[in-house]
């Protein structure tokens, strides 16, 4: 197959440049190793979009930071994900981070960020009651939103792919090398062709840029756990809470996610493994010390799920995108937070640098900007849920009975994609509740098999080797005979 | 096994029950018996019955019906009393929400979304298992960490085996009975790991399912770290010391694919939350009167999701008393105050119910903390007297422990609490 633009690297970052390029008319491919998009590094994202003062102006995460931010409501609206400008607080408790703030405030000040203001205790009382009375100052910012990240992602892969993207999953790319004014992808699976490679395979960036013949950086995989509380805290903060910054880490926050629970991290610890994502007895202690300084009414107690996420760090921490020695090979590393806030305004950077390659974009007519969106039950008024139920039988049954799934919305699921029993998940939520799957999970696989018309024991949580079901029990092999 | 969809839903019922397990049927019949005339139960599977489905093992229904029974038999037999009784049950339904009004968010197959209105509502939702989460293990998040029951409910419903060799996490008994049930299935269950110093689990069935297979148990010793990337590899066991901190140098590797954890249940109170009815943080179910009764008036509950229950025939006790309850309730008889609450006291964990009447014969479960031998269960008065004393050889607290309050014993009692203590001889190592 051949292409104009190959994209290597499926994650929220890949996904925008994928849709942001289906305006035009262009052979579009993305290319993404696991089974379903999104399930690197942007599973476990925070999920934040950033108010767009933390990060230096100088820097090009800085610009990118700000430029992002001011995408995402259309992108929402457009695209019809859960999108909720909720604003932030960032809070000191020291003394000597009180200059902390004034350099937020600064940096808002340079980028003209509307809204920015300093809350001295009173008010951050009478606003955040749950918070910490040792606070002695905070910085508000009314730009930072929340968003669920992976719904973000599936939702503009979907729309890349509704308006002519190649979407590739499972395809781990081996080998590049450039012929002529071509690059050939080598995959185990298939064979590709394309004239311009964009890299944007986030924890393997510098190996498929090594692959390219272009080893200029180094990613170094920093980890950060996650820990997430029982619904019934929902509303304990209003906004997310963030302590003063350190140099390599916006710190351990308290985030109200979209979805109304309370997630708490993340840690940051750099790891040499690119796949581990194991938490720890450490990893917690830290989250839960320094949340408990923030507000002190938060317990281990109320974890109803823990997981970490690697960042991709490159050195010197900025973002690294852009052209390479390699004609047609472009880099887009590095990208680490704000790296989901950045990722609508990375995604417009690429066209730019697309464009001064001289790759000819000519703007489709035919360009569907909105994708429908899928239906979450819960979230309907009882009206629309009884005309819902008369009007699609599907949507009468229960599957998921902590976040009230239905199983219309777990088959449109499996409809738009999902193929795995975390793709379900994270498109519906079914089994992200309080129960953590011990109800639905056999109920999805059941789905899943007849859906995908797969036998029981090829349903998977995530792909390849992470089977659920092994074998049939005597008494079934007895009567199957 | 039978079950009864009506054809149409009433818009009003005198009694509707939210779930359709040993305990809501048990508490449908009491309240038709007592005078209610349409009762409505409310199931979430595809059949009624409950857990018990399931629990496809003997050991059901020595106290109810007098004979050892499997779950699915004692199932049956709810079920049918239900039907004889022409209680309408709804299952592959959900109920999505309850008004303080009684009014009832419904789904079912047939209808699809509706309010329905009832006099009386009667909670028995059961409970649901502890996860890997709630004890916080860490490690990776691979494929083949299942709870106990999920993996009881692939074998011994789907028919599927959940992988080749498991170690067991918690000694309570779906765990227990799950090491056995792999054992006959062919799988391997290298070990079960209990954090406490003492089994969690029926003492029969340390013995039934564990000694008879040479399954090893070992006690203070817990799972600390998840190893696999797809699919458990294997996990790190660490005995604990008096603190149940683990003590990693002495911390050794289990090999297997699949890591069942069984470290309790918890009642399952989604609807009791949104309802913002009185809850009891011990039991983490709602707090009721000796009749059953929740903190808002015409809304019962029993089984599971009051409090954890060890035999099933309990349940069904508490299940007649609250359908009996909800049942007068509906025909607008009067229910009898209590005039006594019940406090937890010493080495006693909880009680159920939390108030009672001097008038009238209760039966109290509870709970002790520790495991005592030669003990004397007290009844004591705010100013210190004992008022009952009873001996009781030996308690522990996987064992529920029940008292016959009788008015009799309470003839010269005046105030308005009493506290009951559990004192003994530890016999913990």
């Amino acid at each position: 197959m051949l292409f104009d633009v190959l994209i290597i690297g499926g994650g929220i970052v890949g996904c925008a440049i994928a849709r942001e390029l289906s305006r035009y008319r262009l052979e579009v491919a993305l290319c993404e190793k696991e089974v379903e998009v999104g399930f690197g590094t942007t599973k476990a994202n925070s999920g934040i979009i950033h108010g767009g003062h933390h990060a230096a102006p100088e820097t090009l995460k800085g610009r990118l930071e700000w430029e992002g931010n001011q995408l995402w409501d259309d992108l929402a609206a457009d695209l019809g994900f859960g999108f909720a400008r909720v604003g932030e607080l960032t809070v000191a408790l020291h003394e000597e981070q009180l200059p902390v703030l004034d350099r937020l405030l600064h940096h808002a000040a340079v980028k003209r960020i509307p809204g920015v203001e300093r809350w001295e205790p009173a008010r951050i009382r009478s606003e955040e009651p749950a918070l910490s009375h040792d606070i002695l100052a905070a910085v508000y910012a009314p730009t930072t939103a929340v968003v669920n990240p992976y719904e973000a992602c599936y939702a503009l892969a979907e729309n890349a792919v509704q308006n002519g993207v190649t979407l590739l999953t499972g395809l781990p790319v081996r080998r590049l090398h450039q012929k002529d004014d071509l690059w050939e992808v080598v995959t185990p699976g298939a064979y590709l062709a394309s004239r311009f490679v964009i890299n944007a395979a986030g924890l393997y960036a510098d190996v498929i840029a090594a692959m390219a013949g272009v080893q200029t950086f180094t990613i170094h995989p920093r980890k950060g756990e996650e820990y997430l509380l029982d619904k019934r805290l929902r509303g304990l903060v209003k906004r997310v809470i963030f302590p003063c910054p350190s140099p390599v880490s916006k710190g351990i926050l308290i985030i109200p996610t979209y979805d109304g629970t309370i997630m708490v991290g993340p840690t940051a610890e750099d790891v040499h493994d690119r796949t581990d994502l194991t938490t720890s007895a450490r990893g917690a202690q830290t989250v839960f010390d320094a949340v408990r300084r923030l507000a002190p009414g938060i317990h281990e107690k109320d974890v109803i799920a823990q997981f970490a996420g690697l960042r991709a760090a490159a050195d010197g921490e900025d973002f690294i995108i852009g052209p390479t020695a390699k004609r047609g090979f472009i880099n887009v590393a590095g990208i680490q937070s704000p790296g989901l806030t950045a990722a609508p305004a990375i995604a417009r950077r690429v066209v730019e640098l697309l464009r001064d390659e001289r790759l000819k974009l000519e703007l489709r007519d035919d360009f569907i900007a909105k994708r429908p969106a899928p239906i979450h039950f819960a979230a309907l008024s009882t009206q629309e849920q009884i005309a819902l139920a008369l009007r699609d039988p599907r949507y009468r049954r229960i599957v998921c009975r902590c976040e009230i799934v239905t199983e219309g919305e777990v088959l449109d699921a499996i409809a738009r994609g999902a193929c795995t029993l975390d793709g379900v998940k994270f498109r519906t939520r079914a089994g992200m509740g309080r129960c953590q799957g011990g109800f639905c999970t056999i109920r999805c696989m059941e789905l899943l098999a007849r859906a995908r018309q797969l036998p029981m024991t090829a349903v998977t949580k995530r792909g390849p080797g992470s089977w659920l079901v092994c074998a049939r029990t005597e008494e079934e092999k007895a009567s199957a005979t | 096994m039978i079950t009864s969809n009506p054809r149409h839903l009433r818009g009003s019922y005198d009694v509707i029950v939210v779930g359709g397990g040993p305990a809501g049927l048990e508490a449908a019949v009491a309240a038709q018996e007592a005078g209610a005339d349409h009762v409505l139960v409310v199931d979430r599977e595809p059949e009624a019955g409950g857990i018990l489905l399931q629990c496809i093992h003997c050991g059901f229904g020595l106290h109810r019906f007098g004979e050892e029974l499997t779950g699915p038999e004692y199932a049956q037999r709810v079920v049918k009393q239900a039907l004889a009784h022409r209680i309408d049950i709804v299952t592959d339904a959900f109920v999505l929400d309850i008004d303080l009004q009684r009014r009832v968010k419904l789904m079912t197959r047939e209808e699809g979304v509706s309010l329905v209105e009832a006099r009386a509502v009667v909670l028995a939702m059961g409970a649901r298992e502890r996860t890997r989460a709630a004890a916080r293990i860490p490690g990776a998040r691979p494929a083949g960490v299942f709870t106990a029951g999920m993996a009881q409910r692939l074998v011994n419903l789907y028919g599927w085996l959940p992988g080749r060799r498991a170690a067991i996490l918690g000694s309570g008994d779906i765990g227990l009975i799950m090491a056995r049930r792999l054992t006959l299935e062919g799988v391997e269950v290298a070990g079960v790991f209990e954090l406490m110093p003492h089994p969690n689990g029926l003492n029969r069935n340390i013995v039934q399912c564990l000694h008879d297979f040479d399954i090893p148990l070992h006690l203070s010793t817990t799972v600390v770290e998840i190893h696999g990337h797809n699919r458990v590899e294997k996990v790190t066991v660490a005995p604990v010391d008096g603190d149940l901190r683990p003590q990693m140098e002495r911390a050794w590797e289990v090999e297997c694919d699949t890591l069942l954890v069984s470290i309790g249940l918890i009642p399952e109170n989604e609807l009791s939350e949104q309802l913002r009815l009185r809850m009891d943080p011990v039991t983490r179910g709602p707090v009721v009167t000796s009749a059953m009764e929740c903190s808002l008036n015409g809304v019962f509950a029993c089984g599971n999701v009051v409090h954890i229950h060890d035999l099933v025939d309990f349940v069904s006790a508490e299940a007649m008393l609250a359908g009996r309850s909800a049942g007068l309730f509906a025909i607008g008889a009067p229910l009898r105050p209590d005039n006594v609450r019940l406090l937890p006291g010493e080495n006693v964990a909880y009680c159920v119910p939390h108030t009672i009447s001097t008038e009238r014969e209760h039966t109290v479960y509870m709970r002790t903390r520790r495991i005592l031998e030669g003990c004397r269960l007290r009844l004591v008065a705010p100013d210190g007297r004992i008022v009952y004393e009873k001996r009781l050889r030996y308690v522990f607290p996987a064992e529920m422990v029940n008292l016959k309050l009788k008015p009799a014993i309470l003839q010269h009692f005046h105030d308005d609490a009493l506290r009951i203590d559990i004192v003994g001889r530890s016999a913990e190592r």
